[in-house]
């Protein structure tokens, strides 16, 4: 799976949740899930949830809570991916 | 300065209607909305029937949006959303986009319990170890503020949004409850109503109580059978109502259209003393309560039209009929009164509501709706009132006062008195 693939399928999952719709315009590895996006804070369980069924990998909390844009998000789901 | 109270907006999912037109014919022409339930007759049930209001996937996709419908799964917050959108834009009243919440504007939209299969979900995840797959939609569908705060959210309001609980008497309350508010000048207008969920996870405890019928399992119309010498044991509904109440200045001031004022009412409780229980009324709280509300809405007990019973199709409808001759001091010239479980069964915490939007319906256009499977009326009514107070068709007539009277478990009481407006 490509890095671009796998950026295009986390738009995907994180487009529900966006309250920001202009933010999805230059989607790119450096969007912020809450200031460009403006996606509920409450919501990034779901995302996670929805991330871990796409790419069939498990995300720990302290995973989570650096997954702050979809550059990091991407990061992650490699690393996870490897192992 | 007590605030003249007027209801401006009417929202409702019943069992035999999910719009006002829908179910204002339904009580004209006496539509019942019971059906039988396949997976209660699975589930071995021994009632296997129940009132449920038919909501399609179209119909869900016009109040939430599709982030809301993600794994949305608490009936209670789809009824009570759809009926408390519905009142307010009945009473003209826009949804806000702005930043700033209308500061006059609260809630009070009772439930007895949120999300029951939200909840069943989660259970069933937590036991199999896997907690953090609930993601974010547990705790706001199952706690039960839950419908207050969807609808607040929806809405933009900025007073008071909360929730209020007292079983069966739920919807009747959050309406007392919003009229004094308004009436204490403390907010300007208030959507007040109530929500039950539908279901087995609602019902069975009900089932197991042996207080349901199980005897028309074959015909699911005929079951509810309030006041009638047949009424063998309450049918198990779900549903919300609302109504948006509006100080009389305001509602005036913006021209909206008015559907009946809010005079007054009581609310008590019989302390679980004499014979009353966590599950039977005291009578004398019931009279208190009756009496109350005609003494809080300055009328007196030959002012009163018609009134609207709790009624639930048990064999405590006669002891109901006693309180209201007994705290009337009526025999002859009773009102005539009506109980709309005939045709939605009992709505439990929702019924207050659903009943109180049928009761102001009654009087904004001049009907009294008929109690529908009461072919033959108890002889224990029969030997307090007369059998012509108890329609069995539908009569056009103007009303001006209906009391309208909701009881729960927990031996508490709630009256309220309805006059037509103008």
């Amino acid at each position: 799976m490509t890095e671009k693939v796998i950026l295009e399928k986390i738009k995907n999952i994180v487009t529900p949740y966006v309250q920001r719709k202009e933010g999805l315009e230059n989607f790119d590895e450096k969007t912020d899930f809450l200031t460009d996006l403006k996606i509920n804070s409450a919501n990034l369980v779901d995302v996670i949830l929805d991330v871990e069924d796409e790419f069939n990998i498990e995300i720990d909390n302290t995973s989570m809570e650096g997954m702050l844009t979809a550059g990091d998000a991407k990061r992650i789901i490699l690393i996870k991916m490897e192992n | 300065m007590n605030k003249r109270v007027v209801i401006t907006g009417l929202g409702i999912c019943a069992p035999n209607g999910v719009s006002i037109p829908e179910f204002e014919e339904s009580l004209r022409s006496g539509k019942s909305g019971i059906t039988f339930h396949p997976q209660l007759k699975d589930l071995n049930f021994s009632c296997q029937i129940g009132g449920k209001p038919e909501i399609s996937e179209a119909k869900k996709s016009e109040y939430f949006t599709p982030l809301q419908l993600r794994g949305l799964n608490s009936s209670g917050i789809v009824y009570g959303v759809i009926s408390g959108t519905d009142a307010w834009k009945d009473a003209g009243l826009e949804i806000s986009e702005k930043d700033s919440p209308d500061w006059d504007s609260g809630i009070i939209f009772g439930t007895g319990i949120l999300g029951v299969d939200k909840f069943r979900e989660a259970i069933h995840l937590i036991d199999a170890g896997k907690t953090r797959r609930l993601g974010s939609t547990s705790v706001i569908q199952t706690m039960a503020s839950g419908i207050s705060a969807y609808l607040g959210g929806i809405l933009g309001c900025g007073n008071q949004v909360t929730t209020n609980s007292s079983a069966c008497t739920t919807g009747t309350e959050a309406l007392l409850m919003g009229y004094e508010r308004i009436k204490a000048g403390k907010a300007t207008r208030m959507l007040v109503g109530s929500c039950s969920d539908h279901g087995p996870y609602v019902w069975g405890g009900f089932d197991a109580m042996r207080i349901l019928p199980g005897n028309y399992n074959e015909d699911p119309e005929s079951a509810s059978r309030p006041m009638s010498a047949g009424a063998s044991g309450f049918v198990p509904g779900s549903g919300a109502g609302a109504l948006v109440l509006e100080d009389l200045e305001s509602a005036l001031e913006r021209g909206a259209k008015i559907y009946a004022e809010v005079l007054g009412g009581e609310v008590n409780s019989g302390g679980q003393r004499g014979e009353g229980s966590m599950t039977a009324a005291n009578n004398e709280a019931v009279q208190r309560c009756i009496t109350g509300a005609l003494i809080n809405s300055n009328i007196s007990a030959s002012d009163v039209d018609v009134i609207n019973g709790h009624l639930t199709a048990t064999s405590k409808d006669s002891v109901e009929i006693e309180n209201w001759v007994k705290a009337l001091d009526l025999k002859n010239d009773f009102p005539y009164i009506n109980s709309l479980k005939g045709m939605t069964g009992h709505c439990l915490s929702a019924s207050g509501s659903i009943e109180c939007v049928a009761s102001v319906l009654e009087i904004a256009k001049g009907f009294v709706f008929p109690n529908i499977n009461c072919e033959a009326v108890h002889p224990e009514i029969l030997a307090l009132i007369p059998e012509e107070r108890v329609p069995r068709k539908m009569i056009e007539k103007p009303i001006s006062i209906l009391a309208k009277a909701s009881f729960g478990f927990g031996d508490v009481n709630a009256v309220v008195i309805f006059k037509k407006y103008g």
